[in-house]
């Protein structure tokens, strides 16, 4: 075991190695991150002024569901899994995944999904139009014949998913160091192995809703089709019992992240390390009774409306004693600001406002006004970008010079984060304007009195995406010259396993497992 | 929490990427053959998928045999196995959860006064023989409800009925397996071979009754997947459970067949037990859809 790794490109197909794996997936939702990226872009270079400039509303239909479906199952999701990859064998002193073989085929999948999901695009009749939460009958009655590689797609995805998280399961639950107890696992620990769970409990869901449209596009079924005695909301059902977890899947990881970046620049150990771990767990059981506030204005019975309304509300006190513990971890810690605490503390003070602007439209009366509009994509890109994607890029920060072993340019970092969180700020905070004002989401063109913001939002638009070029740029130049660090800690205040570690990581690393006091 | 002061780390290995080659085949495949192209994608992939597990899974026994897995891996695989399990659960739960409320909340909402604009007449009654769209459209409709269901046929016609039978199969052959378990952890190799035969044979039973149903719903009773909720929530609840009952017999058919080879004993029976688990899995599943798809009809 004591070899490196293997030669030439056999080394990434056939590896079982954590940290290869965790490389593989976070360099192909990167990759995913652009095309999404590449997608938005051409959403809000269409929305620049009202009409019809650059594309057709048909494309433009496409576009919004591609730009969905792309960030939170090939960009984001990936994304976290890569980080768990690469840490969570480190963190727990485990040499390797539970799993290594199956390990490799979770991530080569993801290409093959993908691959056959955009390739829709170039077919006849066009890729998917119906919206990332293809609604029945839209994506059944009404769909294009691509529906069928979308939801085969979709299938083959849920399958690396859930093999992932068996992974990730086993791993935690069977492979930490001796002494540590699972009330002494880090953080991010702590939230990929709850995460792991609502993965496994929620994706055979979505299996079942693509499933069923599956029979009722080709097969005669009538699960969705009300002349055969179904019922269109049965989709929504089902479809957000899977998708109110699904953004807890994708926020959880984010919130361990944070729990460690915040601690190491602040000089402190986390505060309230249990509360943290019983708050993630409550956010996740919570997570599955909830899923019905998307559908405020579906016609649910008064009675369904409120419970649906108040369960959710509760999930701000879980969520809100987190917020307090990351800002009482800093209050009096010595405090410095590396790009990843930049990133961290924009994470905590924006992921607040899209928690709070979640308060609002989880108010079944004020919804009324909100659903559908852009305040709702206002609301969840605070959580989704500000949230997910600030802290997926202050973990390759935080973790790039352990890695590779070379700094990244610290100032060309600290100007890629302010471009981005003001690009970020410009294009999603005039949204709730817009949304308030009555904008619906997913159309191609607008009244004119929305003219104004959306320009800025626009503008916005292309500033992030541009910081995100520069954020590549950083990387890659990190990795090929940047300046060697040889601390095993790398930063002054980092606490835990993955730093008792030689930097860079050998490729092996705890081939006998450390004593955890 | 780990035990072990050495770990096992396989060599790289071609397998995995072999098989989600034939995922993806699998994935085009199916998408373009339910669209009306041919199959050959499908098919291709199912090949390379089939290929590669055989292979994959051989290797797997051949590494436990040699004895080169570690206590800790064994562990890792056992949770593995209850995990995935787990995820099938909760794939029953959704057609199930669809059932509900298909029944329970649904089909009541159509047939109140206030959609009497779309589907007037219609009468909301579970099983579901006359479809909204046969009130509305008459002659003209595309749902035509199904002739009979497969409801308990009340106490006259007890014996004749299949369902009963099918339980009482899948129900002896959960005990059967209990046994075969009991005997391989007791180190009676005949008796383990003996009763998980049975389990096999009644597993295939189970499977060409279940046919047999099918093929007189389609023939004389005129129920088809095509003939509203009915006829598609009862074969899709029994259909993805005759499937999983497939794929369990042959997962036990391989444990048979590793039996009498003499790959189990009192202290490693692990791929036998997982199948097992498997097995009282499908099983309970079949409680479920006896009460809730035949009983309660």
């Amino acid at each position: 075991m004591a070899h490196g790794p293997a030669k030439g490109i056999g080394r990434w197909l056939f590896t079982t190695n954590h940290k290869d794996i965790g490389t593989l997936y976070l360099w192909f939702s990167f990759a995913m991150f652009l095309l999404g990226g590449f997608f938005a872009m051409v959403i809000r270079a269409e929305l620049f002024e009202p009409g019809m400039q650059i594309i057709k509303p048909e494309f433009f239909n496409q576009m919004t569901t591609m730009h969905g479906l792309v960030m939170v199952f090939g960009a984001i999701m990936p994304a976290f899994v890569g980080l768990a990859n690469w840490m969570i064998p480190m963190m727990i002193g485990a040499p390797d995944m539970a799993l290594p073989r199956m390990n490799n085929l979770s991530f080569w999948i993801l290409p093959f999904a993908f691959t056959l999901l955009a390739s829709t695009l170039f077919m006849e009749g066009g890729a998917p139009n119906f919206g990332w939460t293809f609604y029945a009958p839209l994506s059944t009655t009404y769909a294009p014949d691509t529906v069928n590689y979308f939801i085969f797609a979709m299938h083959i995805m849920g399958a690396s998913s859930i093999m992932g998280s068996i992974n990730i399961i086993a791993t935690i639950l069977n492979m930490r160091a001796p002494g540590m107890t699972l009330m002494k696992m880090p953080m991010f620990v702590w939230t990929w192995l709850i995460t792991a769970f609502l993965l496994i409990a929620v994706m055979p869901v979505l299996a079942g809703a693509v499933t069923m449209m599956l029979m009722d596009i080709n097969f005669g079924t009538s699960f969705f089709n009300a002349a055969g005695g179904g019922d269109p909301v049965l989709f929504q059902h089902v479809f957000w019992f899977f998708g109110h977890p699904e953004v807890y899947i994708i926020i959880l990881p984010a919130f361990g992240v944070i729990s460690h970046i915040i601690p190491t620049f602040s000089r402190k150990p986390l505060f309230g390390y249990s509360s943290m771990v019983y708050a993630t767990a409550s956010i996740a059981f919570l997570s599955f009774i909830v899923w019905a506030h998307h559908m405020f204005l579906v016609g649910m019975p008064i009675g369904g409306e409120l419970y649906f309304m108040y369960a959710t509300m509760l999930i701000a006190v879980p969520t809100a004693a987190k917020v307090f513990n990351w800002i009482s971890t800093m209050f009096r810690g010595s405090l410095t600001f590396e790009t990843p605490m930049l990133f961290a503390i924009a994470f905590v003070i924006l992921f607040t406002i899209g928690g709070l602007t979640g308060v609002m439209v989880a108010i079944a009366p004020a919804d009324v006004q909100y659903h559908d509009s852009y305040f709702v994509v206002a609301h969840f890109h605070y959580v989704m970008v500000a949230g997910a994607v600030f802290s997926g890029t202050a973990a390759v920060y935080y973790w790039l010079p352990k890695w590779c072993g070379n700094m990244y340019n610290e100032s060309m970092a600290k100007v890629q984060f302010w471009v981005s969180f003001i690009g970020f700020n410009v294009t999603f905070f005039p949204q709730h304007f817009l949304g308030l004002a009555g904008m619906p989401r997913r159309y191609a063109d607008y009244a004119l009195q929305f003219s104004d913001w959306n320009m800025v939002s626009s503008i916005g638009a292309f500033t992030y995406g541009a910081s995100q070029l520069l954020f590549l740029y950083i990387v890659i130049q990190a990795i090929k010259s940047g300046k060697p660090v040889r601390d095993p800690k790398v930063w002054e205040g980092a606490e835990g396993l993955e730093w008792t570690l030689p930097t860079p990581v050998p490729y092996h690393t705890f081939s006998t497992p450390p004593e955890v006091k | 929490m780990s035990t072990e002061s050495n770990y096992y780390v396989p060599e790289q290995s071609r397998l995995p990427i072999m098989a989600a080659t034939g995922l993806g085949f699998i994935a085009y495949g199916a998408g373009s053959w339910v669209q009306g192209g041919n199959a050959m994608f499908f098919l291709a992939g199912a090949l390379i998928l089939a290929f590669t597990l055989y292979t994959w899974f051989s290797l797997v026994i051949k590494e436990n045999m040699a004895g080169m897995n570690s206590d800790q891996l064994k562990r890792s695989y056992v949770w593995g196995m209850g995990w995935f399990i787990f995820s099938e659960v909760m794939f029953f739960a959704v057609f199930f959860g669809s059932l509900y409320y298909v029944r329970n909340l649904a089909l009541p909402w159509l047939g109140n006064e206030t959609n009497t604009l779309l589907w007037d007449g219609f009468e909301a009654a579970w099983p579901l023989m006359t479809t909204p769209d046969m009130v509305a459209n008459g002659e003209a409709a595309q749902f035509v409800g199904p002739a009979e269901n497969m409801s308990f046929p009340g106490w006259g016609k007890l014996f004749s009925w299949l369902p009963l039978w099918n339980t009482i199969i899948l129900m002896s052959s959960s005990v059967t397996v209990h046994i075969a378990h009991t005997a391989i952890k007791n180190n009676n190799r005949g008796k383990f071979n003996l009763w998980l035969g049975i389990t096999v044979a009644l597993g295939a039973i189970f499977l060409v009754l279940q046919v047999v149903e099918y093929m007189h719903a389609y023939q004389h009773m005129g129920l088809t997947l095509e003939t509203g909720i009915y006829g598609t929530t009862f074969f899709m609840l029994t259909g993805f459970h005759g499937a999983h009952v497939t794929m369990g017999t042959i997962m036990l058919l391989i444990q048979f067949l590793r039996g009498l080879k003499g790959h189990f004993n009192a202290e490693d029976q692990f791929g036998f037990e997982a199948a097992s688990w498997y097995w009282h899995f499908v099983d309970v599943v079949w409680v479920g859809l006896f009460i809730f798809v035949y009983i309660l009809a």
